[in-house]
């Protein structure tokens, strides 16, 4: 505990497995519940539509609770080791966040002009790039991937609802 | 052979070096395998006829299988789980200024190994799916079986973990309409489920998205070892490997052995490092830049990851997830995989098998001679390359179905990624399970209805109860082998991996 914890901080490894063998856990039980509502029993003409999930589901939880276990046995010197440090969790978020605007984006603005956006903002922000580099970056790639997708192999991608690309005509 | 002319028209050579081109740079870039790299161009391909659209994709899956080894080597990152072993000999051989040397020690190791496995392909598919055209309903799920408990009795990973992330896998794949008897499964009343998922957008999320942020939490930087080949250094390397013929045999024997059960690629490449180092003369050096230690890994690997496709044309059981992601491409298409495609798709299927033939040849020339472009790309830095890839990502997963709610599950699967592979849950099984789930569950229903609900219609006949035995045999294998360790040797602990 003395010189690593306080050079190095962030999530333990036994937290993060604890935390996703019970998320594993609850997705299992919410299988094998609904699978037993649907009717998991032999039905009139063979094995119900829960049948089989139903065991899906609980295989998930058998094995879920394994890992539970293992996980929490684990003890004090696999405790100390660190999941993710919280700096590096940040950077993580860095990607994350923006990735899931670009995809709000993508239902307002369309994919092209969203990719150039979020493409120059990455490369600004976290890249510290001029911002003239950022755009030009941002404008190649998404002019490369609408000239290979909308003209020559005619997959047409989503626009947006407020579409700017309008007055070139797509 | 027929095949050769299906595959000889220069429209069709054209786009195989346009698939081995991607292909490596898919393999060398960090977020994009060989499966997602895949995934993603499959859409491209749905206009093209059948037998030239698997001719690219399969030329993909060649290019990402040799790319690999230029990141294992130059960067010390391996891009895929089966070039881990490469790196403990060929990143030391780059660092004392040999990266020539071991890469073309590599890509002619792996060209070797594929060469084999195609070989084995081409004389063994046949019979295999000659023989697999008598099963039923009970041998088709224990042949599924088999693949699901070689991967629990073969991975490295936890079995408890393994068990979860291909269970995962079978749940995601009955989300959606049940096809026995229409009702709706695990929606939840959304209407974006109704559909169920896509196993292409789980292989861009898991795959494409997770890596990216695993490569962002580890920092930005990597710093990579310049290569020249010349033809001097190659011409200079082949001189020299032939002596290591024993090494190469013995490793293509073990790929192409692990390479047919699934998930053997890994597993492969490691045991022949391992085998190699222990019959070796040299032995002891190994991981300070030995050849030898590049060439074991690389044959058994590209024999392994070759031998994959071999349950997947004779049967239509994938062995990998990039398998796996051209078997969903031959649904797409309009054909039915197992073994009835040699009968009614003999241009499709001896196509593609000359296509690995002459893709292998294909991609040799190609990476020895553009190494130092492809290298190039990996210096491109990180904050440009990560937002590119995650777009490239978002616009595979929207036009798999024209989809955007698509997208949204991409990122969700990212995140599922990120987390399983900080904690070890293998990824492959979720992805092979969401793939087969619908075929062995169709499968095991059926077999059901036959026997009553009686479970002992998988041991009724020889070929299902030993097909059944096997693969209880592979779901057990670390308990048998960790005890028969035990019994032979108390000391040497660890061999048994």
């Amino acid at each position: 505990m003395a010189e690593h914890a306080s050079s190095r901080k962030g999530l333990s490894i036994r937290a993060a497995e604890i935390a996703v063998a019970f998320l594993t856990l609850a997705l299992g039980a919410l299988v094998t519940y609904t699978s037993y509502q649907l009717g998991s029993t032999w039905g009139p003409d063979g094995p119900g539509a829960g049948y089989f999930p139903f065991y899906i589901g609980s295989l998930i939880c058998i094995a879920s609770i394994v890992n539970l276990i293992q996980a929490a046995a684990a003890g004090h010197p696999a405790g100390k080791r660190i999941f993710v440090e919280w700096d590096a969790l940040g950077r993580v978020f860095a990607v994350l966040v923006p990735a899931a605007l670009f995809v709000v984006g993508i239902y307002l603005i369309g994919i092209y002009v969203s990719a150039l956006f979020y493409i120059a903002a990455f490369m600004i922000w976290i890249g510290k790039y001029p911002w003239y580099k950022g755009l030009a970056v941002g404008f190649g790639v998404t002019f490369a991937l609408f000239l290979m997708f909308e003209v020559w192999f005619l997959v047409l991608l989503p626009k947006g609802i407020y579409s700017v690309l309008g007055f070139i005509g797509y | 052979m027929h095949g050769f002319s299906v595959v000889l028209s220069p429209y069709t050579l054209m786009l195989m070096f346009v698939g081995v081109f991607l292909g490596i740079i898919v393999g060398v870039l960090p977020g994009l395998g060989g499966a997602n790299g895949v995934a993603i161009l499959l859409p491209l391909t749905f206009a093209m006829p059948p037998a030239t659209a698997i001719v690219m994709l399969s030329c993909i899956y060649w290019g990402a299988l040799f790319g690999g080894a230029i990141t294992s080597i130059l960067f010390n990152i391996p891009g895929e789980p089966w070039s881990v072993a490469t790196t403990f000999d060929g990143y030391p051989m780059a660092q004392q200024g040999r990266a020539g040397e071991a890469l073309t020690a590599s890509f002619t190791s792996s060209f070797f190994g594929a060469l084999c496995a195609v070989i084995m392909i081409t004389f063994i598919a046949p019979a295999v799916a000659n023989f697999a055209l008598s099963f039923g309903p009970p041998e088709f799920f224990s042949v599924y079986f088999l693949t699901f408990c070689s991967f629990i009795g073969m991975g490295r990973e936890k079995p408890a973990k393994i068990i979860v992330s291909m269970m995962i896998g079978f749940a995601l794949a009955a989300v959606g309409i049940d096809i026995v008897t229409g009702q709706l499964r695990l929606t939840f009343g959304f209407t974006e489920l109704l559909r169920g998922f896509n196993f292409l957008i789980a292989v861009i999320g898991l795959f494409g998205i997770g890596e990216i942020l695993l490569s962002m939490e580890e920092g930005l930087s990597f710093t990579g070892k310049s290569a020249k080949i010349s033809l001097r250094v190659v011409l200079e390397t082949w001189r020299r490997l032939p002596r290591f013929w024993g090494t190469a045999l013995r490793s293509m024997v073990i790929g192409c052995w692990l390479g047919v059960t699934p998930g053997g690629a890994t597993p492969a490449s490691f045991m022949a490092y391992g085998v190699a180092k222990r019959t070796s003369r040299d032995g002891d050096k190994f991981g300070t830049g030995q050849m030898e230690g590049v060439v074991a890994p690389e044959v058994a690997n590209n024999a392994a990851g070759t031998s994959a496709l071999l349950p997947m044309i004779a049967l239509g059981i994938p062995g990998s997830p990039t398998a796996a992601v051209l078997l969903g491409g031959l649904m797409i298409w309009g054909l039915q995989p197992g073994p009835l495609l040699f009968k009614e798709q003999p241009d499709f299927v001896w196509g593609l098998i000359a296509s690995m033939y002459l893709g292998n040849i294909a991609t040799l020339i190609l990476v020895l001679t553009c190494v130092p472009f492809f290298a190039a790309i990996l210096r491109i830095p990180f904050s440009i390359i990560a937002p590119v890839i995650v777009v490239i990502c978002a616009v595979g997963a929207y036009t798999v179905s024209n989809a955007q709610s698509d997208i949204w599950f991409m990122l969700v699967f990212g995140v599922v990624g990120y987390l399983f592979k900080k904690l070890d849950y293998p990824l492959a099984p979720l992805v092979l399970a969401l793939v087969l789930g619908d075929m062995a569950e169709s499968a095991f229903r059926q077999s059901m209805l036959m026997a009553q609900g009686d479970l002992r219609i998988f041991f009724s006949n020889w070929l299902v109860g030993g097909i059944t035995g096997l693969a209880l045999f592979a779901l057990f294998w670390p308990l048998i082998s960790g005890l028969l360790a035990r019994l032979r040797a108390p000391k040497a602990r660890g061999a048994t991996t």
